[in-house]
């Protein structure tokens, strides 16, 4: 219809459907928001214990492998408990696509699994190794295992999640960050523990700070994120994150703070505790997000009617 | 992309509403023939529809949407009065089935998967579950589904879902099983006013384009195609609309784009991310090497 043609019937309500969504909601069970903190977990524990072989840190290397072998084994456990059965999962191997997420990460995980499972039992084994091709191999794939979960939410129909695609990637490579050195902080040695500080307090400051940026661009789609349960993990990530944060320069030995070595630890396991729990709280932010957006016609008619982010 | 050049002609439907009786022989037709199992038996309290929406369990779902009209005229500006008259008229001629004097009309249209050109579902599918048949149709192996739920998030109509207690994704095959019979789809076979019309894509795509026209002519200037255009967001509906409201009235997503368009993106901000977090941890490291 043409805009100089005028309707013979006016404009009437309802403009959606009795209200009911047009997109459909995830299926996904609560095993997804948890796959994706261990998914970031492993890949930035792999990335970060690769850096640290190579820096001739052994105490930490040892530790941040062990985090990475962790978060890899868990990974595809949570993936079948919500598939179903394992076969399910090797359906995904059967073929690879570029145009999905979810195959990606299918095969991303699988190979980091592989080559983190190699690197930590190396560096398990020989507290003397160097680091080569398997730590080089582990860590350049666990950086985008970090991240490919930001990829498979924003490559949706989802508009509080498809919108926020520029953004959604940082936001989880820095609270896996976050996540990887509030694990190692939990047992890496004091006088190794520097490196995992700088990383744990940067990485919080920047997941914050991502995240701010990406509400703002987001406009009133970002309602998704301030609302609801979404709304109540966002704000649960941002107490514990920045908690967190605090915690790790308050033990720093550096600041002349009156505390005791055993004190300083106790900040400095609870900082580790605080940036994952914010890890996590982060992931269910986003995955309820996206409920809350699907739910809503309102919000994937006024998208299209007026894009954000063409 | 997802499509490809096949042998034979591409098919679709071509779902006239203004002709839509809302009598939902094309839901029984297609439940009985795909056997697809019962799901809500209770009242939603929402006009005439108690079927809800599509899904793993409704593969053609027909809306019904009541509209008050002004009655007579009203409050109304000179074209205003100009309009009622025609449409009363039109009434009287019984040319408009959904409007009766008392001003109230029924909009009914039943909608099914669109088998988009770029379809979001089988772009996103990590299993190949989801294919292009050689009909230009878009179907789900069960068989091969492993119920990641990817393709129900990547759908930009809502089409898919899970189905209970199976785990796995259901969807209109565009009775891919009658197809490959010379048959018609169940649901357009049952249709009895042919407001479900099945066919060859271009030639439903001109039927369309002539019967706007004569709604146009006869005082329907509200009649629109929905999805028959090759250059949206998805390449054109296999399955497109003639709807007598804008498309979210009945549900439907008024600009609909498949969220491959924006994988570049989605790719380019990942990579970007992955990169900028090593290269982060690994700084992390430079000042206090020992």
């Amino acid at each position: 219809m043409s805009p100089r043609e005028k309707s013979l019937v006016p404009r009437e309500k309802p403009t959606t459907y009795y209200g009911r969504p047009i997109v459909k909601p995830p299926v996904w069970k609560p095993e997804i928001p948890f796959y994706f903190f261990f998914g970031g977990l492993a890949g930035a524990s792999a990335v970060l214990a690769a850096a640290a072989t190579f820096a001739d840190r052994p105490a930490l290397a040892r530790r941040a492998w062990a985090g990475a072998f962790l978060g890899v084994t868990v990974s595809p456990l949570l993936l079948i408990k919500d598939l179903g059965k394992p076969s399910r999962f090797l359906n995904m191997l059967r073929v690879f696509k570029v145009t999905s997420p979810m195959s990606v990460g299918a095969w991303l995980l699988a190979a980091n699994g592989g080559a983190t499972t190699v690197a930590a039992g190396l560096n398990l084994l020989d507290e003397d190794r160097r680091g080569g091709p398997p730590e080089i191999l582990a860590a350049a794939l666990g950086a985008p295992l970090a991240t490919y979960t930001a990829a498979l939410v924003t490559h949706s129909a989802i508009p509080a999640w498809s919108e926020a695609r520029n953004e959604m990637p940082f936001v989880f490579a820095a609270s896996a960050t976050a996540s990887a050195a509030g694990a190692a902080m939990l047992t890496v040695p004091a006088d190794e523990a520097e490196p995992v500080r700088r990383l744990g307090v940067l990485a919080a400051v920047a997941e914050e700070g991502v995240s701010a940026l990406m509400h703002k661009r987001l406009g009133s789609l970002a309602d998704s994120y301030k609302q609801g349960t979404a709304g109540r993990f966002e704000k649960a990530a941002r107490a514990c994150t920045l908690g967190g944060a605090a915690a790790f320069v308050a033990s720093d030995p550096a600041l002349p703070l009156p505390l005791g070595r055993r004190r300083r630890s106790a900040l400095s396991m609870t900082g580790g505790a605080l940036l994952l729990a914010g890890s996590v709280c982060k992931r269910w932010a986003v995955f309820k997000a996206g409920f809350h957006s699907a739910e809503d016609p309102s919000q994937v008619i006024e998208s299209q009617r007026a894009p954000v982010n063409r | 992309m997802a499509a490809y050049a096949v042998e034979t002609p591409r098919v679709g439907f071509f779902t006239d509403t203004s002709v839509c009786i809302g009598c939902k022989a094309c839901e029984v037709a297609c439940k009985e023939w795909n056997k697809v199992p019962a799901d809500n038996q209770g009242l939603l309290g929402s006009s005439y529809d108690n079927s809800g929406e599509l899904g793993a369990d409704r593969w053609r779902h027909v809306a019904f949407i009541e509209q008050k009209l002004p009655v007579g005229v009203e409050g109304g500006a000179p074209d205003d009065l100009v309009a009622e008259a025609a449409r009363q008229n039109l009434v009287e001629e019984g040319l408009d089935p959904h409007a009766d004097e008392d001003g109230f009309r029924w909009l009914m249209s039943s909608d099914v998967c669109k088998h988009c050109t770029e379809a979001g579902c089988l772009d996103a599918c990590p299993t190949g579950s989801l294919f292009r048949t050689e009909f230009g149709t878009v179907v789900v192996q069960e068989d091969i589904c492993n119920g990641c739920g990817y393709c129900v998030v990547s759908c930009p109509f809502g089409v898919l879902d899970q189905r209970e207690g199976d785990g796995r994704v259901w969807k209109c095959t565009l009775c891919y099983d009658r197809l490959q019979g010379d048959m018609e789809p169940a649901c357009a076979q049952a249709c009895p006013t042919d407001s479900i019309q099945f066919g060859e894509l271009d030639e439903l795509r001109e039927r369309a384009a002539a019967r706007v026209e004569t709604l146009h002519e006869r005082g329907r200037p509200e009649a629109r195609l929905y999805g028959e255009d090759p250059d949206d967001g998805v390449g054109g509906f296999g399955a497109f609309f003639l709807l007598l409201d804008e498309p979210e009235t009945y549900r439907l997503p008024p600009d609909p784009v498949v969220p491959t368009r924006f994988a570049g993106s989605v790719w380019k901000a990942a990579g970007a991310a992955a990169v900028t977090m090593a290269a982060g941890i690994a700084a992390g490291f430079l000042g206090g090497r020992r």
